[in-house]
This record gives structure tokens, C-alpha cells and sequence, in this order.
């Protein structure tokens, strides 16, 4: 292939890739800017958003694309409801210590991943996009649903972006996320807060999944690429800021992309992770990230 | 009112403890009457214990589940038919999630705490490598199910067999031939990243170059890999056939992509149907796959005519015509790999009654009873075909398929001979101890 067209392919895959890679990194910024907890099951909701979605798609009549609407309304509700579950019943009885949390959301994830083989089995399950269309180029073919993805994607982003700058409720999180104990003098429920926000993450990584398991499949390990994924954006872009989240999947992604396209896919992955040590060791809040307080 | 009047007098008292010891003996005598019966008569009515290990987790997952159909419906059969020499057969399943590491773990397992008198049923090649030395040096004869080369190559040891399913070599220079007659010399190869793609490119590169063509590009794809239009730029504008063989969950999403690729316009297509195991021809994207050709070791489509034997086969392991469940035609089985199981566990039960066998001291006499195997005819134990042992490299020969997808199955366009798979042994593992 010539170097243009390869250019071209090589701009595609990674702005898909920053797609969704932003769209999974981005309730684990959530859950993380205003809780400050690591949710380490943050992978597995995703893996059962894309179960869901398959589950819907099979058990909803009428093809695709309505199995693709049904199920972008029930996985994350279900999904949602699960972590409202895992909120009152694990975080809080915890006390959203930092440590205690990581452990119990790793026990959390092993005891999802094997429900999951138990309940859905072991092979992957393929789910069909909501439409087929295939953009023709005159050097090769590209999946229109992927670009579908990334628009999508740019939408939901826009959407928590308002949702957090622009209304009461946003004001709510990011004043609980500036101070915790001001918030509560100032009569602001923090409990229900943090509920609300890890619901909200979990169910906007179910939304990321029911969106992403087209272009990929169901499988009950897929959960791990999204949650190292998911760390690397995070960490990268500043832990809790969502717009730092979105530029470093944006040059993740298209440095995954290119890199992987060029050169070998080990040596995008190599210096995605060497790049996540150097952040860590010259501007270890991340390169939008306030220091923690 | 006196205490001690309640109280039962000292020496007839039983204590909590003494109490213990009498049930526990009791206990004792009961286990030990039926217990030496038990060891007396452990020679002949003890079941045989067959270790499956099996790829119930992991990249391997779907095989696995094939593989543990098929065997399940092969001991059922023997030992409706009164077992092995006499004894029934009991299967010990463990999964070793795919993993190298898990695998010599469920080896030892199966030695020493299962006491099996064989161990069966690995697949994949790289756990296949782990496991075998275990095996080894256990003396616990271990029969594969995996096609990969490492068998015959000589690399592993005189307790590691693979007698239901060919090697990777022997497919690939059967296929070599017909590939550059009817399809095209200059052939790209795409590859799992690891042992068993590692035969595809050594010993394709090798046949293909034999008649005159030429491997243009080599491209290898880590096993876990979810996203795949990257490989595909790399395969040059002049190549004249594709070659591809992909194992993992993603092996769907692989063919699709290539079409999304392609589209209608692309290289003659040939692929080996690990490509495309456990995923229907039929699946939505996979149009594009209309006229290309895959290399099957047992056809999935029974075709017009099926052989007595397939159509027996097909029923006992619940498979229909296409070679999807029974039970739910979406669940497409891994044919072309499963059969091995099951001819495997006759290959075991032809051995261990050709060496009288009795217990773990008859292993070494089974070993050289297998080595002794030449010939193996068509039949219901064999509905594959007809093979050919090799007792010095420890590996099976047998007739190849190549399919043409048309109308969504794959029909038979030709069926090699034995002889076309052939070639020189490399090793001789009867000149090692036992």
C-alpha cells in the first residue's frame, strides 16, 4: 500500500481507537475525580454491558438496529443498577477508603467475570452492528458503523462535559469532588452523591460497550483491555479530569494507530505504558490534573 | 434434691473423647472390611481414569466445549460396549484456561492426585509445550489432540502421542500443491502469533517455495488481539492468494474486518477453517467469503453423499448436517478438531487392550503398544478416514480437505491421499527410555 492511503487507514483506526478509549476511560474519570476510589471492576461492567447487548439483541425481534436501541436502554440500566448495589453494599460499608476499595473491587471483578462464564459460557458471542455500511475508498474499505462510534462518542463526551459545567447537578459533583467535608456543611447529601456518580459511571461504560461490541465481541475476559486501558488514559490525562481523559485517549489512540500501523502493535503498547511511567514520575497528577488536596 | 444422684457414676461415664475414639473406630472397622475387598479387586473393576485436560476457560474456550462434547459421546459409546478390557472408563476433566503454566499444573494433578492412568485432550500448542515435559517426567502417557508439529518435530518426549488428528506440517505441504495449480504462487501468510502459527509460516514458506512460489509477506497477529484492519495494510497490492489461519475469541471479528476491507475485490482467499471454527459461514459480514476456499480436516458439511460413519458419528455427538448443535443451529462446533477426541480415545482403548493393560506398572508396555500401532482403517472409530501411524515420530497421517464456500457451506472441491502429507521423520523417540 502506498504511504498515503496507509496515512489514511492508519488516522482512521486511531481515531476510532481514541474513540473508545475515550468512551470507556470515561466513568472510571468520573467515579475517580469525585470519589477519588479506584474502581477496578470498572472493566468488568463494561464486559457485561456488551453481554447485555447481546443478550437484548438475541431476545429483542425485529433486527439489528432495534436490538441496538433496546439494548443501549437496558444495559445500562441493569448495569447501573449493579453498581448501585456494589455502592451500598461494598463502598460504603467500607467507607470509600482508597485501599479497601481497590481490594474489594478486585474480588468484585473475579466474582462478575466467573458469573459471567457461568451464566453466558465461555466463547465469544458476536453482536451486528444496527446498520452495515461499508465506506468504499478507493484503496480499501472502512466500517461505517465505526465511524458512527467515534461521532457517537464526541456526543456523549459533549453530553457529560454540559452535564458537569452546565447544571445544578454537575455543580453538586464538582463541589463534593473539590472539598467533601465543606460539601456536607454546606447541606450537600455527599452519600447520595457518590451513589449517583458511581451509577452514573458504571452506566456510561455499559452505554461505551453496547456502542464498542460491534466492532469487537462478547467474551467474559474482555473486560481487562478497557479497564488497562482505562488507567492509562486516566492517569495520563490527570486523575479526574475528564477533559484531560479525552486528549490523552485522543493521542493514545492515534498514536496507537500510527505506530501500530508503521511500526509493530508491541511497540504502540510499549510506549503507551513507558509513557504512562513518565507522567507518573515527572507530573504525577497527570497532565491536566490538580494535585490531590 | 442431691446432685450427685443425677449424675452418672464415674466409672460408667463416657467421656466426649472416649466416646470420639469408639465412633471413630467403628467408623475405622467399616471402611476397612469393604476397603480391602476394594484394593483386591482394584485390577479389574476399577474404571480406567482418562485425564481430560481441557480448554474450559481462555482463548480456547470454544474448542474446549467441542472437545468435551465429543468426548463425552466417545466414552459413553465404549463403555456401552463394555469399556476398556473390561473396565469402565471414567473421564477426569480439568480446565486449564488455555495457559502453558495451568497446563503442567493439571498434568501433575492428574499423576498424582487423580491418579489417572492417561492424560488427553490438549489443543493448543503452546499449552501442549508446557504440559508434555511434565508428562515426561511423570511417565504419564499423554495424548494430545492439537496439530501442531512439536509432536513429530522430536522436541518432546516418548510419552507424548498425537494419534487422532494431523500435524500442521503434514496439512500444510498437502495444500502447498493445489494452492499454487489453481490459486497463485505469490502468497501472503497471516498467522497467530505463536507455536502453532509458527508451523503454518516455517513449513508453508518451505512448500510453497518447492513449486515455485513464494511467501510475499509474513504477517504474524498476537492470539488476543480484538482489531485487525492494521494487519491488512500490510499485505502487499501483487499478492494472488491470502493465505490465513486465526485461533482465538476474535476470530469472527478477523474475517469480517478482512471483508470490510476488501469488499467483493480481493485475492483468492484461502484460509484454514481454525479461522472460522465454532462461527457459522452463514454469520452477517462473512458474504464476502462466497467462493473462497478453506482447508477442513473433516468437511463441516456433510455434503450429498456423508459416509456411513460421519452420519453415525454426526448423530452420537449431537452435530447436524452443517456441523452445528443439534439442539441450536446458531452453535456451530469446531469439526475440524474435535473429531480428534474421539479417535484419540480408541487409539487408547485400541493400545491399552493390544497391552493387556492393568495398571500404572502397564504404562510402558501401553507406550510401545501405541508406537506398535500402523495402519488405522476407516470405521466408526475412525470416521475421519483411514490414517497412518507413525510409531517413531508419534504422529498421525490422514487425508486432507479442501472446501469451497457456495451458498454459504463449504462444499468439497478435493480430498488428498495420505501419501501427500508425508514426509521424512525427523526424530525417533523408541530409541528413548522408558
Amino acid at each position: 500500500m502506498a504511504f498515503f492511503p496507509h496515512l489514511l487507514l492508519a488516522i482512521l483506526e486511531g481515531t476510532v481507537a481514541a474513540a473508545v478509549l475515550a468512551l470507556s476511560a470515561l466513568g472510571l474519570s468520573l467515579v475517580f475525580g469525585v470519589m477519588r476510589v479506584v474502581n477496578v471492576a470498572h472493566g468488568e461492567f463494561f464486559m457485561l454491558g456488551a453481554m447485555l447487548a447481546w443478550w437484548v439483541a438475541k431476545m429483542v425481534p425485529g433486527g439489528p438496529a432495534i436490538g441496538f436501541i433496546a439494548a443501549l436502554i437496558v444495559a445500562p440500566l441493569v448495569v447501573g443498577a449493579l453498581a448501585f448495589v456494589t455502592e451500598r453494599l461494598l463502598l460504603r460499608r467500607i467507607n470509600y477508603d482508597p485501599e479497601a476499595t481497590i481490594v474489594a473491587t478486585i474480588g468484585l471483578m473475579f466474582v462478575i467475570q466467573q458469573l459471567a462464564l457461568s451464566v453466558f459460557g465461555a466463547d465469544a458471542k458476536a453482536v451486528s452492528a444496527p446498520f452495515a455500511y461499508r465506506i468504499a475508498l478507493p484503496w480499501f474499505g472502512f466500517s461505517g458503523y465505526k465511524l458512527f462510534v467515534v461521532v457517537a462518542s464526541i456526543v456523549i463526551l459533549l453530553a457529560v462535559w454540559w452535564v458537569l459545567a452546565k447544571t445544578k447537578w454537575g455543580l453538586v459533583m464538582r463541589v463534593t469532588q473539590f472539598d467533601r467535608e465543606t460539601a456536607t456543611a454546606f447541606g450537600i447529601p455527599v452519600n447520595q452523591v457518590y451513589s449517583a456518580v458511581f451509577v452514573a459511571g458504571a452506566a456510561l461504560v455499559a452505554v461505551a460497550a453496547v456502542l464498542i461490541v460491534p466492532i469487537q465481541q462478547a467474551h467474559y475476559l474482555m473486560g481487562l483491555d478497557p479497564l488497562l486501558m482505562s488507567f492509562i488514559v486516566v492517569i495520563i490525562g490527570g486523575l479526574g479530569s475528564i477533559k484531560g481523559s479525552v486528549i490523552a485517549a485522543v493521542i493514545i489512540g492515534l498514536a496507537d494507530g500510527i505506530i501500530s500501523m508503521f511500526f509493530s502493535p508491541t511497540l504502540a503498547s510499549i510506549i503507551a505504558t513507558l509513557a504512562v511511567a513518565l507522567v507518573l514520575v515527572f507530573r504525577p497528577q497527570g497532565l491536566f490534573g490538580v494535585p490531590v488536596r | 434434691m442431691s446432685k450427685s444422684k443425677l449424675i452418672v457414676p464415674e466409672k460408667k461415664r463416657i467421656s466426649r473423647r472416649s466416646a470420639l475414639k469408639l465412633a471413630g473406630a467403628g467408623a475405622a472397622s467399616l471402611f476397612a472390611g469393604p476397603g480391602f475387598v476394594r484394593y483386591a479387586q482394584a485390577q479389574s473393576s476399577e474404571p480406567i481414569r482418562i485425564g481430560f485436560q481441557v480448554h474450559k476457560t481462555g482463548i480456547g474456550a470454544a474448542y474446549g466445549k467441542w472437545y468435551g462434547q465429543t468426548t463425552d459421546a466417545a466414552v459413553k459409546l465404549i463403555n456401552e460396549a463394555g469399556g476398556i478390557t473390561g473396565r469402565q472408563v471414567e473421564i477426569i476433566a480439568e480446565d486449564d484456561a488455555t495457559d502453558p503454566g495451568r497446563g503442567a499444573e493439571v498434568v501433575e494433578k492428574f499423576a498424582t492426585q487423580h491418579k489417572c492412568d492417561v492424560a488427553f485432550g490438549t489443543l493448543f500448542s503452546h499449552v501442549v509445550m508446557g504440559s508434555a515435559p511434565r508428562a515426561g517426567e511423570l511417565k504419564l502417557p499423554y495424548y494430545v489432540v492439537s496439530e501442531g508439529h512439536h509432536v513429530a518435530s522430536g522436541k518432546l518426549n516418548r510419552y507424548t502421542f498425537q494419534p487422532g488428528i494431523t500435524d500442521v506440517r503434514s496439512q500444510v505441504i498437502s495444500m502447498a500443491p493445489w494452492i499454487a495449480k489453481n490459486l497463485g504462487k505469490k502468497v501472503a501468510i497471516i498467522f497467530p502469533d505463536f507455536a502453532f502459527g509458527y508451523d503454518h509460516r516455517d513449513y508453508f514458506s518451505a512448500a510453497i517455495k518447492a513449486q515455485g512460489g513464494e511467501v510475499n509477506a509474513l504477517i504474524p497477529i498476537p492470539p488476543t488481539e480484538t482489531t485487525f484492519s492494521r494487519y491488512f495494510a500490510q499485505i502487499p497490492a501483487d499478492t494472488e492468494v491470502i493465505y490465513h489461519v486465526m485461533v482465538g475469541p476474535a476470530v469472527l471479528t478477523f474475517v469480517k474486518e478482512l471483508g470490510e476491507f476488501y469488499g467483493g475485490n480481493h485475492p483468492p482467499l484461502f484460509g484454514f477453517i481454525d479461522s472460522l471454527e465454532a462461527v457459522s459461514l452463514k454469520s452477517p459480514g462473512l458474504e464476502f467469503l462466497e467462493g473462497s476456499y478453506f482447508w477442513e480436516a473433516y468437511p463441516r458439511y456433510a455434503g450429498a453423499k456423508p459416509t456411513e460413519f460421519d452420519t453415525f458419528y454426526r448423530g452420537k455427538v449431537g452435530v447436524d448436517q452443517y456441523g452445528a448443535s443439534v439442539a441450536d443451529a446458531n452453535d456451530v462446533s469446531t469439526y475440524s478438531h474435535m473429531f480428534g477426541c474421539w479417535e484419540t480415545l480408541y487409539i487408547i482403548k485400541q493400545a491399552m487392550e493390544a497391552a493387556g493393560y492393568k495398571g500404572p506398572d502397564d504404562r510402558a508396555k501401553m507406550i510401545e503398544a501405541t508406537e506398535a500401532i500402523t495402519t488405522i482403517p476407516e470405521g466408526n472409530e475412525h470416521p475421519q478416514g483411514d490414517k497412518i501411524f507413525n510409531g517413531k515420530i508419534h504422529q498421525v497421517f490422514g487425508h486432507q480437505n479442501i472446501t469451497q464456500v457456495k451458498g454459504g457451506v463449504g462444499e468439497l472441491v478435493y480430498r488428498t491421499t495420505i501419501e501427500e502429507g508425508m514426509y521424512e521423520p525427523e526424530a525417533d523417540y523408541t530409541t528413548m527410555a522408558l
